[in-house]
């Protein structure tokens, strides 16, 4: 009787999600055209959204560091930057006349899991020198990675060229397959795709994958451990887990969603210079996952989402309305934009410390309030009287 | 071997600067386990307002020496410093005390970025010259120069750290100070007024911290909405060097991380034959923080913390 039940449920459930998830599906399938429809200026949304996209990808990636095993990663943009740079480099003429054409043939998903390697590499060379270390003496060590990297790509144009310095890599080609040059609008049932548009769906279909792993992941083997290294490392060693290598593997699996996202940025922006990859966007991604939710996924999309998209926003209803409120330009819009942005973060997290969308765990871990001296001070003396009585 | 004494002079005049914004931060962290991003801001406002109430004073024909027109900025700077550190703690901070460890670190972003911006508004996105009021004079010591300012930031630093000291070693705040780092429930319980220590934590790592701010926009002859940033990191990663929460450490990393800049940057070019030039200096001090913690895990002078309490 009950199993009836429970299976009508499920399947009452099931099909809610399916109708949830399909109506996110058509919504995310007609946004390009929507955004163009709505805006005048629907292209320059549209590379709020493709960027968006990548954030995303990239919170997930930090996501797995800082959510699941609780390292505090504050130099995870390097990951991104060598996930780009690799793919620059990959698709630079001078490796492509290094090595003979019948070895490598440039292909954009070779290229993109490559880059996901090398950064994944990084991860573990990241991470080993650091497994000793706890909490935020892991967090300024990962910050000093992040900065080693960044300047090496700003200096690695002498001796030998390989970064080319402050200038970065330019003209990397679109991406390239079956027969299709993304670079170009491709006509597709009359109607005609530009190369933001490709790309979005590019994106998008890549970030989707992303959030399939991480989901996969989570509730993994490795998932598990990794958060029971966040919340006991001892006793998870002491349940048999590989504490250094599985901790290894959170370093080296966020670094590789990091390099699939840098790796997409590289080919859609066309060019890699580091100051894309500063300190202040290590941080940016940071604030997305705990803004979101640390550790659940869909509040880490929802973080990615307001964090990259409301300052995008801000630009555009800022100016209007202060011609509108003053008649003149008052305050440049750019700092007041930042000061409101920052004036959101710390309300966003004044009122719900745990996170926009945290996971249930986490809300349930926080909801009964630890006991203040005062209350245990009060307990204690009642069980005293009642003893003495 | 001039040019060695020099970039050791150098070296150690930048890292007491280090060193003294690294105490406001280790004093936060000894007693909250919190990173005070927000902290080279606090220094950088301190920079601004004396350049401002200088500029002002020049302005209105007051007729002062030098010394005592930047007296009387850093009179105004420490005090505007003080109330921005206590505004911070009690708006960004307090609330959060009992939530998840990294809410207060995105606070303390929000709060970074706000001051940021609200410098930019008032004082522009341009350098400001530091006044030139202050003597020119330079002393040579065997064959490496040293100006005026130097000594008095160097002499400055040191009266500071030894003030700092008494206060937490001699006074009864100082003793609230430490019992609060150990453990603030007992603290509490001990008649410590554990709020007000907190604040009042926030408040003296202000005023150095302003005083660093006036030292560096002094030392460098300008200051930057953005300067706080970076001489933040650099400070924060000395405080981690010495060992985070540790005052002495504190001030050996700073001094440390002066040098080993200085030095950086003057031979890291020679001693690579060019291949490294001085633009990689930042990269040094880094590279000295990873190899000390991966041999100290918890610093140079930080105390062996226990796995898990």
């Amino acid at each position: 009787m009950t199993s009836t039940i429970n299976s009508a449920e499920f399947r009452a459930n099931n099909l809610k999600t399916t109708l949830v998830l399909g109506v996110i599906a058509v919504v995310l399938a007609i946004l390009p055209w929507a955004l163009g429809h709505f805006f005048e200026s629907g292209n320059s949304w549209l590379r709020a959204v493709d960027f968006a996209l990548l954030y995303i990808m990239l919170a997930l990636g930090l996501n797995i560091v800082v959510g699941y095993a609780g390292l505090l990663d504050l130099g995870y943009i390097a990951f991104y930057a060598v996930g780009a740079y690799t793919f620059a480099l990959l698709n630079s003429p001078h490796l492509q006349a290094v090595i003979p054409e019948w070895l490598f043939q440039p292909n954009f998903f070779v290229m993109m899991l490559i880059a996901a390697f090398v950064a994944g590499v990084f991860g573990v060379l990241l991470g080993s020198p650091t497994l000793k270390l706890r909490g935020d003496y892991l967090a300024i060590v990962t910050l000093g990675f992040g900065e080693i990297i960044r300047i090496f790509m700003n200096n690695l144009d002498r001796p030998i060229n390989i970064t080319n310095g402050p200038q970065g890599i330019n003209n990397i080609p679109a991406v390239q397959f079956a027969g299709y040059d993304l670079g170009r609008p491709i006509e597709f049932l009359g109607v005609s795709f530009e190369k933001i548009h490709l790309y979005y769906y590019l994106i998008l279909a890549m970030c989707f994958f992303i959030i399939f792993v991480s989901m996969r992941l989570q509730r993994s083997r490795i998932g598990r451990a990794w958060v029971a290294i966040r919340e006991d490392e001892i006793a998870a060693n002491a349940m048999g887990i590989n504490t250094r290598n599985v901790k290894l593997l959170a370093f080296a699996m966020g670094a590789s969603f990091g390099g699939v996202a840098g790796a997409l940025f590289a080919s859609f922006q066309g060019f890699v210079s580091p100051e894309s990859f500063t300190l202040m966007e290590s941080i940016m991604v940071l604030a997305m996952v705990v803004l979101g939710g640390m550790g659940n996924i869909p509040g880490v999309i929802l973080g990615a989402v307001i964090v990259s998209i409301t300052p995008e926003i801000l630009r555009d209803v800022i100016n209007p309305l202060q011609q509108a409120l003053v008649g003149r330009k008052v305050v440049d819009p750019e700092n007041l934009r930042m000061l409101i942005f920052g004036l959101a973060m710390i309300v966003i997290m004044l009122v719900r410390p745990a996170g926009l969308w945290p996971s249930k765990q986490r809300r349930a871990e926080l909801a009964p309030k630890t006991k203040t001296i005062s209350q245990q001070e009060n307990d204690s003396l009642q069980d005293a009287e009642r003893n003495h009585d | 071997m001039d040019i060695f004494l020099q970039q050791i002079i150098n070296g150690l005049v930048i890292g007491s600067i280090y060193a003294l914004i690294a105490l406001g931060y280790t004093m936060v962290y000894g007693i909250m386990q919190l990173i005070n991003f927000a902290h080279g801001e606090v220094v950088m406002i301190g920079a601004m307002v004396t350049i401002t109430c200088i500029n002002f004073l020049l302005g209105h024909h007051f007729n002062l020496s030098g010394p005592a027109l930047l007296l009387v900025g850093l009179l105004m700077a420490i005090p505007v410093s003080m109330v921005l550190g206590y505004t911070i703690e009690k708006v960004a901070y307090r609330p959060l005390r009992r939530a998840p460890r990294l809410a207060p670190l995105i606070t303390a972003i929000g709060v970074s970025i706000v001051l940021q911006q609200l410098a930019m508004l008032i004082w522009g996105r341009n350098y400001r010259p530091f006044p030139a009021i202050l003597p020119t004079e330079v002393y040579s010591i065997g064959g490496a120069s040293i100006t005026q300012v130097q000594v008095a930031i160097v002499v400055l630093t040191l009266l500071l750290m030894a003030g700092m000291y008494f206060l937490i070693e001699k006074t009864k705040m100082g003793r609230a100070m430490r019992a609060t780092a150990q453990n603030p429930e007992v603290a509490k319980l001990m008649g410590v007024n554990v709020n007000h220590i907190i604040s009042m934590t926030f408040v003296i790592g202000s005023a150095l911290g302003a005083m660093a701010g006036v030292m560096v926009a002094a030392n460098y002859d300008q200051a930057h909405a953005y300067m706080g940033f970076m001489i933040g990191l650099k400070a924060f990663t000395a405080a981690v060097l010495g060992g985070i929460g540790n005052l002495g450490g504190a001030v050996l990393g700073g001094l440390l991380l002066g040098v080993i800049e200085s030095l950086g940057a003057g031979y890291l070019g020679d001693l690579t034959g060019g291949v490294l030039g001085s633009n990689y200096k930042d990269i040094l001090a880094f590279v000295v923080l990873i190899l000390v913690l991966v041999f100290r895990p918890s610093g140079l002078m930080g105390e062996r913390v226990a796995e898990r309490a």
